[in-house]
């Protein structure tokens, strides 16, 4: 058994340590906001926060976790991610919104670093997640309208 | 088990309290089990039905059934809006559930052709206005008042000279129990309160938190998962394969086949069912299976690739024709020729193929999945599999990208049998390697061109020939019919050229084939417009000039051209090293065009600037179309400067991301899109329009830019020089 600290709740998983982190949230805990897109860490689907850092659940070993802070799109509740939230509803972001949860967890973490980023800053945080819907151009203005709200 | 009961309750819904920021949502029935359902919808059991797609209970909650999957493309919000505008009853004040295939929700329940809302703009508008009739006559007679004294507004009948109010709540009951009338009076279209305007998506809210549920995030007790290995060599048989290894891996159950139904194309394939999906995936690498491939394993692009060249030689079958194309381009003082050649691409949604299936004792079947046709996986999958319609509950989740890919069930099947087979509910989930691999894709069509001038540069013979396969993958094609899908469009265009020869030669493509968003036209399209440029060029005209030229006749090609022209500044000078490229295509979905401006950088370009316009008629929710525009400019930029797929040894050589990469936030450009909206009867889709012209406005901007002429998709945008 393998303790997770997910969101602030400890969850005990049977799992392999070698298993990624994703599909202990998925299938173990039975958070499903966090999603799989490719398993190699290249379309940021999968991304959480590990202590505050974004990174790519699928490519995260479960043992790596361990006595970690972990919080996923579930567990988004500061005015950061309420003012990233609100940006995307507001600027009607999503289409199909597969990818949404893991680029909302990539925004969060770069307006924690930089309350107020550049396009290059975004383009910086925001390329390891792709959007196969094209929802690019308004992520970029809800990243910067988020900025706004935050001030 | 206990998920079989009460399916009717147990549809995907979604209840709104209101539109104006996050944490709106009450519910979502997405559970398995149906329990939130049952909790939110309180009234369901005792709602009243006005028709299929209307329910009203004594509460008054409105409860509208969409027929539309949701795939990005927004029909959470069309749809319900259609009915909802007739029915006098606002967005927020309506439970939205999706239908799975039913037999009383009708024959259409897909999504494909950008279809959606253009063919269903006055059916469903029909459905809530019938609704609202039987509401203001269930009134009049209980208040026994001419129903002409009585108007719907917000839920409420209202008798207009007492003042009186019954809401629908109060009607529901009577309403259900008169006859729908068949030809409802529509509103005017200049009395919309929710058509025609910018409104929220219902779906959003739910896709910002975690809590929308897609096929692959469903569950139910007892539940096991799949991963399945399909020999990467298309064509190939199973010989045998041996498990032992496999189940040795802890949390390994069982090792199953199963096949792969997708049209003519079966494949069969060795299932590692697990008690959690990553067992699943390390008891499949610990496989041994052994394939026999057909003699397919020497089959690669580049030999592929030329023996279309040599098939182009041949004359094709006519697909359309007008004038005296042959005589008069032979005789033409000015002649040209082109090949243009489009890749092999995949769908790529970022939501992989999945599928929750369920078969239990007497042929009882429940699937939880991601599809875009919900109405045929019934009707198929009932007859394929001997389980009585009614004994077929399929569950629509929302679907992590559709594009196409979608409208093919072939990963449902695998999951059906599979659950048969070990007699529990099986999820079986492909890996992105899977989807990269194993198509079915997107076929590569080129396109030798011809077109001629006279003397003083007009345009006066064009030619269009196609060479492809066909999407159903048929080897014994009839070589004397050209292939409507396949021809897309090239037809259609409204250039006023007098005499036109379109020709398709079909070329046999053996590995799964499919739509992909905006079909054939994304790649005809290609071909078929920078050959417009190209003539343009050698009668020394300007692009936009030359093309306005010869649309004398009004039309909307003419009217789209003529706003392209004014939003980009068309006849503004541009910088040294600059250039500006036009497009646009008619199709059946619809149309669209682009102006593109790009400047030089090194040895490539930059995208500098992007000008969409879409044709409508009748637009339901413009900043809706505008999102819908931007991504397929998106969708159209990765299919023109990135990978694209090819096969070596039989097999595909891309595998993932890494090497079939998509277009990333950084690669891309802002997208500036205009809607013609002029209103009247027509009425055009939105979802496709906004990819085919792309490539060719692009491509066209570079020539102007780089005296570079493109004619082969996909192209390194950093070196073009």
């Amino acid at each position: 058994m393998i303790t997770l600290n997910i969101n602030n709740t400890n969850y005990q998983v049977d799992a392999s340590a070698d298993m990624p982190l994703l599909w202990a949230i998925r299938d173990m805990v039975g958070l499903t906001g966090t999603k799989f897109g490719c398993g190699i860490a290249q379309c940021g689907a999968c991304t959480v926060h590990v202590d505050g850092k974004p990174v790519r659940s699928c490519s995260f070993p479960v043992a790596a976790a361990v006595g970690k802070k972990i919080t996923t799109i579930e567990g988004m509740k500061d005015k950061i991610a309420e003012a990233v939230q609100h940006a995307w509803v507001e600027l009607q972001v999503p289409q199909c919104g597969y990818c949404q949860s893991g680029q909302i967890m990539s925004a969060t973490a770069l307006l924690k670093t930089k309350p107020n980023p550049t396009d290059a800053d975004i383009d910086a945080a925001m390329q390891g997640n792709l959007c196969r819907c094209g929802t690019y151009q308004r992520i970029r203005s809800a990243i910067h309208r988020a900025a706004e709200m935050i001030k | 088990m206990t998920q079989q009961k009460s399916s009717i309750d147990r549809r995907n819904f979604l209840r709104l309290t209101g539109l104006t920021g996050a944490g709106l949502i009450m519910g979502m029935g997405v559970k398995a089990d149906g329990s939130a359902i049952i909790e939110n919808i309180t009234a369901a059991s005792n709602a009243f039905e006005l028709s299929p797609l209307v329910m009203i209970d004594q509460a008054g909650v409105v409860t509208i059934f969409n027929t539309k999957p949701e795939i990005g493309q927004g029909t959470y919000q069309s749809i319900p809006a259609l009915i909802a505008e007739e029915l006098e009853v606002s967005m927020d004040k309506i439970v939205i559930k999706q239908t799975g295939g039913e037999k009383k929700y009708g024959p259409a329940q897909f999504v494909g052709g950008s279809s959606s809302v253009r063919t269903n703009y006055t059916s469903l508008r029909k459905v809530g206005a019938a609704a609202k009739e039987m509401l203001l006559n269930a009134a009049s007679k209980q208040w026994g008042v001419p129903v002409s004294e009585c108007y719907a507004e917000n839920a409420t009948v209202i008798h207009r000279p007492s003042g009186k109010k019954l809401g629908y709540g109060e009607l529901a009951e009577a309403a259900s129990k008169l006859e729908a009338p068949k030809n409802p009076t529509l509103k005017d279209p200049k009395d919309f309160k929710i058509l025609g305007k910018s409104a929220p998506r219902p779906d959003i809210p739910i896709k910002v938190n975690g809590t929308a549920k897609f096929g692959i995030d469903a569950s139910v007790p007892g539940m096991v998962y799949a991963s399945i290995e399909r020999c990467k060599v298309f064509g190939s048989k199973l010989v045998s394969f041996d498990a032992t290894a496999a189940k040795k891996v802890k949390g390994v159950i069982a090792v199953e086949t199963c096949e792969r139904i997708h049209g003519i194309y079966k494949s069969e394939g060795v299932a590692v069912i697990a008690e959690n999906y990553w067992a699943a995936v390390q008891g499949r690498k610990a496989l041994v299976v052994k394939w026999d491939h057909q003699g397919n394993d020497q089959f690669n692009s580049k030999d592929y690739e030329q023996s279309m060249r040599d098939a182009a030689k041949k004359e094709g079958a006519v697909e359309h024709q007008q004038g005296n194309f042959d005589q008069v381009f032979s005789g033409a003082p000015v002649k040209l020729e082109a090949f243009y050649e489009t890749p092999v691409v995949s769908h790529s949604p970022i939501e992989p193929m999945n599928c929750l299936a369920s078969w239990t004792e007497g042929n009882k079947l429940e699937i939880w999945t991601s599809t875009q046709v919900p109405g045929s996986v019934v009707n198929e999958f009932s007859k394929t599999y001997g389980v009585k319609q009614e004994d077929l509950k399929l569950h629509v989740l929302f679907n992590g990208g559709g594009f196409g890919r979608r409208l093919y069930p072939d990963y449902i099947h695998e999951a059906v049998q599979l659950s048969k087979k070990v007699g529990k509910p099986v999820k079986s989930i492909w890996t992105r390697e899977d989807d990269t691999q194993q198509g079915p894709f997107r076929p590569m069509t080129f396109s030798a061109m011809k077109g001629a001038l006279d003397a003083s540069g007009k345009a006066i013979a064009f030619q269009h020939k196609v060479i492809s396969g066909t999407l159903d993958m048929k080897k014994d094609y009839d070589v004397t019919k050209a292939d409507g899908t396949m021809t897309e469009g090239i037809s259609e265009q409204k250039y006023e050229i007098e005499h036109m020869k379109n020709l398709y030669v079909h070329h046999y493509l053996h590995v799964p084939l499919a739509a992909w968003r905006a079909v054939t036209s994304t790649t005809l399209a290609f071909a078929h417009e920078c050959f417009i440029d190209e003539m343009a060029v050698a009668a020394k005209k300007d692009p936009m000039a030359f093309r306005l030229g010869m649309l004398t006749k009004d039309s909307d090609t003419k009217t789209i051209l003529n706003k392209l022209k004014e939003v980009s500044n068309w006849d503004k000078p541009l910088p040294a090293g600059w250039g500006r490229g036009v497009a646009q295509y008619e199709f059946f979905a619809g149309q669209a065009g682009f102006v593109i401006e790009v400047s030089k950088k090194g040895t490539g370009v930059k995208i500098e600037k992007v000008v969409a316009v879409i044709d409508l008629g009748t637009v339901v929710n413009p900043d809706n179309t505008r999102a819908q525009v931007e991504g397929a400019a998106v969708m159209a930029l990765t299919a023109a400067i990135k990978g694209g797929i090819t096969f070596d040894k039989g097999a595909t050589v891309q595998s993932n991301f890494h090497n079939n990469p998509l277009v990333r936030i950084n690669e891309m450009p802002k997208v500036e899109v205009h809607i013609l909206a002029n209103g009247g009867d027509k009425i055009k889709g939105v979802g496709e329009p906004g990819l085919p012209p792309f490539a060719p406005a692009l491509c066209n901007a570079i020539f102007a830019a780089t005296g570079k002429r493109i004619r082969r998709l996909p192209f390194d945008i950093n070196k073009i020089v």
